[in-house]
């Protein structure tokens, strides 16, 4: 084959695709990642025996209705959690996001703004880099067995999640009207309410619907902790081999789930 | 607002450190109240001038005066206070696209309102009256209750020139206001913007791709590779002037604008 019909980009494809193989076994090692375990005689008959009990699914009046109950306090967790971390993310994001210097506009952002920044910015990184599970194990030391360990779990990671995320999402963004704004004289949270805000609120909308799914889901993990809610009763009921119990459950939050991706869906349509 | 500007040359925040700079050191006078036009051919520095006017760009060198206050030796939140009297029109008009009309024009009202008061304005609109009027000098009244992106480009670049309007500004700093409007409309829209300034006090300084229109302004800056070219009365601009400050970009002085016409869509960042 002559040289010019040959694909340049061919060897360095080749290498580093083995270069991201070799990286990756170790990770398989590590993990003691043999996967072969779960068809050997043994693991079969008690996977079987853990899935059989799952039918029927108990469905008696009084169960489901206790089943609902935990469900509504699951989504309520969700929902006081993320009104808790909207309320630390909001500010936190004003503080953090440099779209909003006004000092930066002729060219380089002053000493004590950029410090202000980046210190927002770290206790951000503190918030989110502790998993909600550790903080609903503290909440649940100080505050006792109950959903609100839960909310204030998800309080401190969401909050620190959201922050972040809505930062970079106001500093991605086209930022020719706020700018113009600041430059013409507006204050910073006047420019943020007539200029960023108008230009980003979809993707920010989007985003914050999005993450009150995954708190739902993240409250009831929480609930395996003692922290309420849905994850509580599932807990128990696998502690006493109710596999019905588990299965309606299982059934009934993944109706949850739908739902909550059916409500995003639909809130971003009315929103675009 | 009077400007004193003296050895000032400015390059652009993007521009690496040894490219030369986009405005060489340039001395100006321009009384309040004046009205100036800058033209000159792509690249010479026009919009870079309107910018350290601005106090949009910190200068390189040189000296900035604004109704004798320097502003590059003042705290940044009196230098914050101090735009709030200048009124600066980018090219392309600074509006959010899901941004009403009416909202985008009381924007300009933010440097004298409270806080309170322009959120309250966000709920129900304070000022209806004075945007309308606004838009009114720009043939846009109708639109009042649009949203941004469903105006054309040449609606676009009209509510930004109506905005000026209802800033208390006194100093408006126009880029290229007519680049996506046609004749007729460029026409009523220089009109509306010189008899605005001039009801309001404010000094009109407007850079022009358009060499006709800019002789309706009693005064007219040639700038050419970032120096000074002329500065004249515009009763004094002759065909050979032009010709000169043009010369090697004789296209731009006998063609259209370089931007299409009024139904062209306008860059519209939607995510």
């Amino acid at each position: 084959m002559p040289p010019q019909l040959r694909d340049p980009a061919w060897v360095s494809r080749v290498f580093w695709t083995s270069v991201a193989l070799v990286l990756l076994a170790p990770a398989f090692v590590l993990t003691e990642f043999r996967p072969w375990t779960l068809f050997e005689p043994a693991a079969l008959k008690s996977t079987k025996r853990f899935l059989a009990d799952f039918f029927p699914p108990k469905i008696e009046a009084e169960f489901l209705l206790l089943v609902a109950r935990e469900c509504w306090r699951t989504v309520a967790i969700a929902t006081a959690g993320m009104a808790l971390a909207l309320l630390i993310a909001i500010p936190l994001t004003l503080l953090s996001t440099s779209a909003l210097s006004i000092s930066a506009l002729p060219g380089r952002m002053h000493l004590i703004p950029l410090f202000i920044r980046q210190a927002t910015r770290w206790l951000l990184i503190v918030l989110r880099s502790v998993p909600e599970l550790v903080w609903a194990l503290v909440f649940v030391r100080v505050v006792g067995l109950g959903p609100t360990a839960g909310v204030l779990a998800i309080a401190l990671t969401y909050g620190g999640m959201l922050g972040k995320v809505y930062g970079e999402i106001l500093e991605s963004d086209e930022s020719h009207a706020t700018n113009t704004l600041l430059r013409n004289g507006a204050g910073r949270l006047q420019a943020f309410f007539y200029g960023l805000l108008p230009q980003s609120s979809a993707e920010l909308t989007s985003y914050t619907v999005y993450r009150w799914e995954c708190a739902i889901r993240s409250s009831a993990v929480l609930g395996f902790v003692g922290a309420g809610g849905l994850g509580q009763q599932m807990d128990n009921s696998m502690k006493m081999f109710q596999g019905g119990e588990v299965a309606t459950m299982l059934l009934v939050f993944m109706m949850l789930v739908g739902l909550a991706d059916y409500a995003s869906a639909r809130l971003r349509k009315v929103l675009a | 607002m009077r400007i004193n500007v003296e050895g000032l040359s400015a390059r652009h925040r993007a521009a690496a450190a040894r490219a030369p700079a986009a405005l060489k050191p340039v001395t100006l006078n321009i009384a309040a109240g004046e009205q100036v036009a800058i033209i000159g051919p792509s690249g010479a520095g026009k919009t870079t001038l309107l910018h350290a006017l601005a106090c949009a760009l910190q200068p390189v060198s040189g000296k900035l005066a604004l109704d004798g206050i320097d502003p590059w030796q003042i705290s940044v939140a009196r230098l914050q206070k101090l735009r709030g009297r200048l009124f600066l029109a980018p090219q392309s008009p600074p509006l959010p696209p899901r941004q009403r009309v009416i909202t985008a024009v009381l924007a300009a009202r933010l440097p004298r309102q409270s806080l309170a008061a322009s959120l309250r304005s966000l709920i129900y609109p304070i000022h209806i009256a004075e945007a309308e009027a606004a838009l009114a000098r720009f043939d846009l009244a109708n639109k009042l209750w649009d949203r941004v992106d469903r105006l054309s480009g040449g609606e676009r670049q009209r509510v930004g020139l109506a905005r000026a309007l209802v800033s208390s500004a006194s100093l408006w700093l126009v880029d290229e206001p007519l680049s996506s409007l046609d004749p007729s409309r460029a026409a009523q829209a220089i009109d509306s913007l010189t008899r605005s300034a001039r009801e309001h006090g404010a000094t009109l300084i407007t850079t022009l791709h358009q060499v006709d229109v800019a002789t309706r302004f009693a005064r007219v800056i040639g700038l050419r590779d970032g120096e000074l070219h002329f500065d004249l009365p515009s009763h004094d601009i002759t065909r050979e002037r032009l010709t000169a400050l043009y010369a090697q970009h004789e296209h731009e002085l006998h063609g259209a604008a370089p931007t299409p016409g009024d139904d062209a869509p306008a860059a519209l960042y939607c995510r």
